[in-house]
């Protein structure tokens, strides 16, 4: 028993100090790349050290008085009896609440902060942030560029230093739509328009994903978001626009929505007027999300055993893939 | 005739499956024949099967509880095992119809039919010996309580061989579990376990909270209460409070589900997020509900072996008694990333923080209770310790995510998964164990082999840090939970660091059950004559070691919190011994209702979940029927002599004076 608890102590700093040892510049909640990124790591670093103000001396009193008092140390003092005192109830009950009495004024701070449906304020040369709209399906990502007119599966593209409005609605179950290095996620659901603010301060290709369990083929329910200078983020919008695929809503819409794994990129030059509305009133009194689901998707579904889980006939592949490594090298310059 | 049932639903493409249906089916068999032949089948009904002794129902629901520790143990080393293989691309070995099973099912047996029957288990084993009662408020009642669990366990054990468990996480998220998106019958199998035992939870609450208030012996105020059994209070009125919103929840789901209605469904007017609100404003009290007797555990274990009285007795009892109230109201903590607006995410989230602080005061007083006492580090020692500090890091990341705007960056990653394993195997599991390794001797009459507890306890503590902290790490990466495979290659090396410390846990696991052969193999070595084998300080310690079923043979006095010490103290250091005249004792009879009607309910649940109609209705009316034959029996009590009762005590004494 003698060396154990100081092993353990060891230990446990050891495994305490593994994050920062590991996390370095490789990790995205550590090293983000937004201001909301940036926000969120500070707050969950300052939460985590003034929360040492407690955890360390209760480690640290645990092993020293277990030690102290074990049975056989007939030196330590010894009160049997002894069971009040009220400087110390005092003492415990005052330490945490001061604590907690500046976490709470933290986290009602950065509650309002860092609300994801806050607007982030734009840079000089642009009022309203720009909005692309983010539809979850079994099991992929529908992004829709309402200015553009455009629509991509699976991969997302933005320019830098520019807020970013997400709105984010679900066309099957619940999902969550989160880029780590970006900051906030946010869910997804059917019929419901929800929102989140974010904005990149460097170029890049980031990792973005579905974090809210939604099914078989929830694991590859990831995209990337390229985000690059204006010039590049219009190019990779001409790139888009020179796909030969449309996405009309009822028709092409179902056929997308009908469940798939492992998908492609794919990308839309031309997307029905208000597709994000449509798709969110399917849901509401009088949408017909079912019947439509059935009629459309099922046509569908009839290739879907046949290797066409990632899109129609028309050759994808050529537009996703060049363009899709296009955008990063460009972002990487 | 057997409605959506037919051999097809036997996984025969599944040689995993195949081999566990195998092995269980041949371990059942051997069991059967081993009753048959050592003719233990009347032992077992008389003895157990009809009890109504809540020491035996207690030792019952711990056993299924640790059988269903393995269980529920092999679904964690599988999906570890898949982590660890299926990076960068690779698919590992279970695909995600099955992985997906697993995590559920992982999710609902350690929660369900793990640490629930643990706490209810321990609680039933302790509380009535603790208040100086001869057994609970309603012990029919308890053994339907005990077997209605059981139907619960039987019906997630035969999803197994028939059909498929549900594959959508613990909690069932709608819509993914309505009948759209999930039109299997693992949703079935889940909602019928879970309504089926969890009425039997509520049982358990109601009786536990009337035995707790009405049947206290003479003397023991609310303020003189052992702590364990304030704790147990607090889990009781927790239940009491909070099942109900379950049970209506999965009723509302059984609806969509059964009958089309559109409660939580994406269309018609169905709200899935009324659906995740209802199944928190459950799972968040569920959660203390597990934590507060294991407080109590703790509690009793520290004062015991640094003998001393437990520091700060009165802020121990407001503290419980805060964070049961402060329980409900933060359960939306659980889903800030909804998108409710900044005051609704700021209230919930600092109504979480509040909690830390009883919580942070609790973990003082604990300390203050071995300043200045007499530490023996037995094992139950080594897992309070344990517990202290896993159990504060845990805290601490707790806390950590009940800061809304770092949760909107934590929310569904691995952060989430370590941080509740961190708080729920250092706090309910290690106090479980350490409670199993105190009141064993209670039971059993002998104390647990030290040896092989504390190797478990290490095993327990390293596999555990192994495990769990590289989880924390791979959440900063972007790692969430749910994954049956990822991408990003870099990830595996933590993921490989976990599965060792997986195995690292099993093998605690394994050093406990070779702690039970090894103790029942030096039982008599080990034995616990006197009935007070650490120097107790509440009552149960004053009766022998097994309890007799009638608990005391007189109701005991206390005069102080820890009354048999007080006893003992005013005796000359002595546990005094009782003393005749006895008298006639008013005891329950066994009852055979409990065990047929949960028969029947099981039977029920299971043809519900496959809609086989005729038996829904034959198993319906059969359950109500064998439940009001116990309604109108009068026959349910007898009186044990006072000539029986001075047999049994004048041999635990002859027992004691030889020992001397």
């Amino acid at each position: 028993m003698r060396r154990n608890p100081t092993l353990r102590m060891l230990g446990v700093l050891l495994l305490l100090s593994l994050p920062l040892l590991l996390a370095g510049c490789s990790s995205a909640l550590l090293d983000p790349k937004g201001q909301v990124g940036e926000e969120q790591r500070t707050l969950i670093l300052t939460s985590m050290a003034l929360m040492q103000i407690v955890v360390v001396p209760v480690i640290v009193m645990t092993l020293l008085f277990a030690w102290r008092y074990r049975r056989s140390n007939r030196d330590a003092t010894y009160t049997p009896d002894w069971s009040h005192s009220t400087k110390i109830e005092a003492v415990v009950w005052f330490i945490p609440m001061v604590i907690i009495v500046f976490l709470a004024i933290l986290t009602w701070y950065t509650s309002h902060s860092l609300d994801p449906h806050k607007p982030i304020a734009p840079t000089e040369d642009q009022e309203e942030p720009m909005e692309i709209q983010a539809v979850s399906l079994d099991w992929k990502w529908l992004f829709i560029y309402p200015e553009q007119g455009i629509a991509t599966v699976n991969e997302v593209a933005f320019p830098e230093d520019t807020p970013v409005r997400f709105r984010v609605t679900s066309g099957s179950v619940m999902n969550a739509f989160f880029i780590p290095r970006l900051g906030s996620q946010i869910y997804a659901m059917a019929g419901m328009d929800n929102d989140v603010h974010l904005v990149a301060d460097e170029p890049g290709v980031y990792h973005g994903r579905s974090t809210n369990y939604s099914g078989a083929g929830f694991s590859e329910m990831t995209f990337d978001a390229h985000v690059g200078s204006q010039q590049e983020f219009e190019a990779w919008v001409e790139q888009v626009r020179e796909s030969s695929k449309s996405l009309t809503f009822p028709e092409e819409y179902y056929a997308l929505a009908a469940p798939s794994e492992d998908n492609e990129i794919q990308y839309f030059s031309e997307v029905s007027p208000s597709l994000y509305e449509s798709i969110i009133k399917s849901f509401l009194a009088g949408g017909n999300h079912e019947e439509r689901m059935s009629e459309f998707a099922d046509r569908y579904a009839a290739g879907f055993g046949h290797g066409a889980a990632h899109g129609d006939d028309d050759g994808h592949g050529e537009s996703t893939g060049s363009h899709g490594e296009s955008m990063s090298s460009e972002a990487a310059e | 005739m057997f409605g959506k049932l037919s051999l097809e639903a036997i996984p025969t493409h599944d040689p995993i499956i195949m081999t566990t249906i195998t092995a269980i089916v041949i371990g059942g068999l051997a069991l059967v024949a081993a009753i048959t032949y050592f003719k233990k089948w009347g032992y077992l009904w008389s003895e157990w099967i009809t009890s109504i002794d809540h020491k035996k129902l207690g030792i019952m629901y711990f056993l299924v509880a640790l059988v269903m520790l393995l269980r529920g143990f092999a679904d964690a080393i599988m999906m570890r095992s898949q982590l660890a293989m299926a990076s960068a691309g690779a698919e590992g070995f279970l695909p995600p119809s099955h992985y997906d099973q697993i995590f559920t099912a992982h999710g609902v047996i350690m929660i369900f039919f793990v640490a629930m029957p643990m706490v209810i288990g321990l609680m039933n084993l302790v509380v009535p010996l603790q208040i100086g009662a001869r057994d609970v408020a309603f012990p029919f009642l308890n053994n339907l309580s005990f077997w209605l669990f059981v139907a619960g366990v039987v019906l997630v054990n035969v999803s197994l061989f028939a059909g498929e468990f549900a594959k959508t996480g613990w909690l069932a998220y709608a819509p993914l579990s309505g009948l759209d998106y999930s039109p299997g019958v693992g949703v079935d199998y889940w909602i019928w376990a879970l309504q089926i035992s969890g009425i039997g939870t509520t049982l358990t609450g109601i009786n536990f909270f009337v035995t707790i208030l009405k049947m206290r012996t003479k003397g023991m105020t609310l303020f003189r209460m052992p702590i364990f059994t304030w704790t147990s209070l607090c889990a009781n009125v927790l239940i009491i409070a909070s099942f109900p919103i379950l049970t209506a929840t999965i009723a509302l789901l059984t609806l969509d589900r059964y009958l089309g209605m559109h409660f939580f469904t994406n269309d018609f007017g169905g709200n899935m997020m009324m659906y995740v609100n209802l199944i928190w404003a459950w799972g968040h009290p569920e959660v203390y509900i597990l934590i507060l007797p294991a407080f109590g555990v703790f509690s009793e274990v520290i004062s015991t072996f640094a003998r001393k009285r437990l520091f700060g007795y009165g802020t121990m009892v407001w503290a419980t008694v805060a964070i049961t109230i402060l329980s409900f109201i933060v359960w939306l903590h659980h889903f800030f990333t909804m998108g409710a607006g900044a005051n609704v995410n700021a209230f919930f989230g600092i109504m979480t923080m509040i909690i830390a602080i009883p919580t942070g005061v609790k973990i003082f007083n604990w300390l203050f209770t071995m300043f200045r006492g007499r530490l023996e580090f037995t094992s139950p020692v080594l897992w309070t310790l344990g517990f202290i500090i896993t159990f504060t890091l845990g805290g601490m990341t707790g806390v950590m995510l009940a800061v809304p705007a770092a949760n909107f960056v934590l929310h569904n990653s691995l952060f989430v998964i370590a941080h509740f394993h961190n708080v729920i195997i250092g706090g309910v599991v290690f106090g479980m164990l350490a409670g199993l390794t105190f009141w064993f001797p209670k039971a059993f009459g002998f104390t647990l082999d030290e040896k092989w507890g504390k190797r478990s306890f290490w095993c327990w503590i390293i596999g555990f840090y192994m495990a769990f902290m590289p989880l924390y790490v791979l959440s900063f990466f972007g790692a969430v939970r749910r994954m049956q495979s990822y991408e990003n290659g870099d990830w595996q090396p933590l993921m490989i660091v976990a599965w060792v410390g997986a195995l690292i846990i099993a093998a605690g696991i394994a050093c406990t059950v070779i702690q039970f052969i090894v103790s029942i193999r030096d039982r008599k070595k080990n034995q616990d004559v006197t009935g007070d084998p650490w120097g107790g300080r509440t009552l149960e310690w004053s009766t022998s070691s097994p309890a007799p079923f009638y608990n005391f043979a007189h109701l005991p006095e206390v005069n102080d919190i820890d009354g048999f010490w007080d006893q003992k103290q005013r005796n000359g250091g002595e546990a005094p011994l009782s003393k005749p005249p006895y008298q006639d004792i008013h005891m329950p009879k066994n009852t055979w209702e409990g065990p047929i009607i949960a028969l029947f309910a099981t039977a029920a649940g299971f043809a519900l979940v496959w809609h086989i109609w005729w038996l829904v209705i034959v198993g319906g009316i059969a359950t109500f029927a064998t439940f009001m034959a116990r309604v109108f029996r009068e026959d349910v009590d007898y009186y044990v002599p006072a000539a029986e009762v001075e047999r049994i005590e004048r041999e635990h004494q002859q027992r004691v004076e030889m020992q001397a």
